[in-house]
């Protein structure tokens, strides 16, 4: 695999953002009820966290290392108005659905992530590479998501009816607990585990280790001030 | 080519500042850019709203044909007269904020927990053949998350509902955001709003509505897990068709068709 194939598409399995890195977690939450609403969350950030690697690398070289976190917050925040705005003026219907979550990008971890870790470090196309990369990471969890969460919960997808609901005359009981956010945890968890039955290596060492059982000790008394004597 | 340190205070400020300044450059360019477009998706949006929430679309054919027979005026809603004020610059927000122009309402009067109810309102109504067709009122109320803003169409019997629409609402995604549902939006058709003795009797029920109910015209089925937003719904209606809303024009209306 060449380099910068490797740098595109390393993000979406074997380091994915949501899955490996664990960020950008809340809007993976909140946006994903239904699947149209999510592929305009992830096409928004794809692009903001794509432009804004790019940016940001480009002055690298020229932003002083004490100001560096608020060089990126402005240009982060700068693109994600530009999306919101677009968004406002070519998909009316859709950025209203979205409301504030198309400006809480500012805050997504992933963009600020990458901006530290990588932009900071390579020139403009390979971050920009990487931007795109961890756009598609993030995005392949959040259409998985969208797709389980609109199909479970409503029967449909993309409002294309599938299972036919016993309201419209079908079969179909909708489990309104797939539109609520905590199943966002709780598929995101089993994708983990899933990604890491497949990828082994993604497995992190245990921060700590179970005690064996081992006989009951009884501790000694500690020893008192005033008497000489050894404690028993 | 010289070496710049770019910790200097020097650096550090003319970064700070050039970045600020290209940035904002950048962002008032594509906002001016984009504005007209972006009004121009707020009307629009709010006359498909008007036109669907008394079904007009089908009638008229499209949002614009069906438009052209709507005519937007301002009314008084104290005393229920037509006022001479320009519709084209009314602002439900501004009205709020304006001192004189709103009334706050008292927790009795406040069925619909809206808190300040406008002087004016802006309504909108649909000739057919030089005759009033459909009146169609904006209506509000708290629901489940926020305040849910609507349309609520009016047969020219002033009585039976002709449609109901909500332009913007906070509720929950398939429970409360049902309100949205076209199947439900469909059973309002054909209801009506007050009973003989004038009392406003129109509401949302929890479960369905039976085919023989004495109330079957009054009452239209709930939505399941959604019962606060139900009752939001019911209390705007209460409180729009009420004497504080809109009974007062209603009857002006009636008197001058009778």
């Amino acid at each position: 695999m060449s380099k910068y194939t490797e740098i595109l598409f390393r993000p979406v399995f074997k380091e994915n953002p949501i899955a490996l890195q664990m960020l950008g977690i809340c809007s993976a939450l909140a946006v994903t009820s239904k699947l149209y609403p999510t592929l305009i969350m992830c096409v928004a950030l794809t692009v903001t966290v794509s432009l804004s690697n790019f940016f940001i690398s480009m002055i690298r070289n020229l932003t002083p290392s004490n100001i560096r976190i608020i060089v990126q917050m402005t240009i982060i925040s700068s693109l994600v108005i530009l999306v919101d705005q677009g968004l406002k003026a070519y998909d009316y219907e859709t950025s209203k659905t979205l409301s504030v979550f198309v400006g809480l990008i500012i805050t997504n971890c992933i963009v600020m992530g990458r901006a530290e870790a990588f932009a900071m470090q390579n020139p403009p196309g390979v971050s920009f590479l990487d931007g795109f990369g961890n756009g598609l990471g993030y995005s392949v969890i959040l259409i998985i998501l969208g797709t389980i969460r609109e199909l479970f919960g409503t029967g449909t997808i993309l409002e294309y009816e599938i299972f036919p609901l016993v309201q419209n005359g079908g079969w179909y009981v909708p489990n309104n607990f797939f539109l609520l956010p905590p199943v966002s945890f709780i598929l995101i968890g089993l994708i983990i585990w899933a990604l890491r039955a497949w990828q082994t290596d993604q497995i992190e060492e245990p921060e700590f280790k179970m005690a064996e059982n081992s006989p009951v000790v009884i501790p000694n008394p500690p020893p008192i001030p005033s008497s000489k004597g050894t404690s028993a | 080519m010289f070496k710049i340190n770019k910790d200097s205070t020097l650096n550090i400020t003319l970064v700070g500042i050039g970045l600020c300044l290209v940035c904002s450059a950048i962002i008032s360019l594509i906002a001016i850019q984009l504005r007209s477009l972006q009004i121009e998706n707020a009307v629009l949006d709010q006359q498909k709203k008007i036109v669907s929430s008394a079904g007009l679309k089908e009638v008229y054919g499209s949002v614009e044909n069906a438009m052209s027979n709507i005519k937007s005026i301002i009314i008084n809603l104290d005393e229920g007269e037509i006022v001479d004020l320009n519709p084209q610059t009314y602002e439900l927000a501004k009205e709020l904020r304006e001192d004189g122009k709103y009334k706050f309402l008292s927790a009795e009067e406040d069925i619909a927990s809206i808190k300040k109810r406008e002087k004016f309102s802006k309504i909108y109504i649909e000739y057919k053949d030089d005759k009033i067709n459909t009146i169609i009122l904006p209506v509000r109320g708290y629901g489940l998350w926020g305040i849910l803003y609507g349309y609520l169409a009016i047969e020219n019997d002033f009585n039976t509902v002709a449609g109901l629409e909500f332009y913007e609402h906070k509720e929950t995604p398939g429970l409360g955001a049902e309100i949205d549902n076209p199947k439900w939006k469909s059973l309002w058709k054909g209801k009506k709003i007050y009973k003989d003795n004038g009392e406003v009797s129109l509401k949302v029920i929890k479960g369905s509505v039976l085919n023989n109910s004495i109330n079957y015209n009054y009452e239209v089925d709930g939505l399941s897990g959604a019962t606060l937003t139900c009752n939001g719904v019911s209390n705007l209606i209460a409180y729009w068709m009420g004497n504080d809303g809109y009974l007062n024009f209603i009857q002006k209306l009636k008197e001058i068709d009778v």
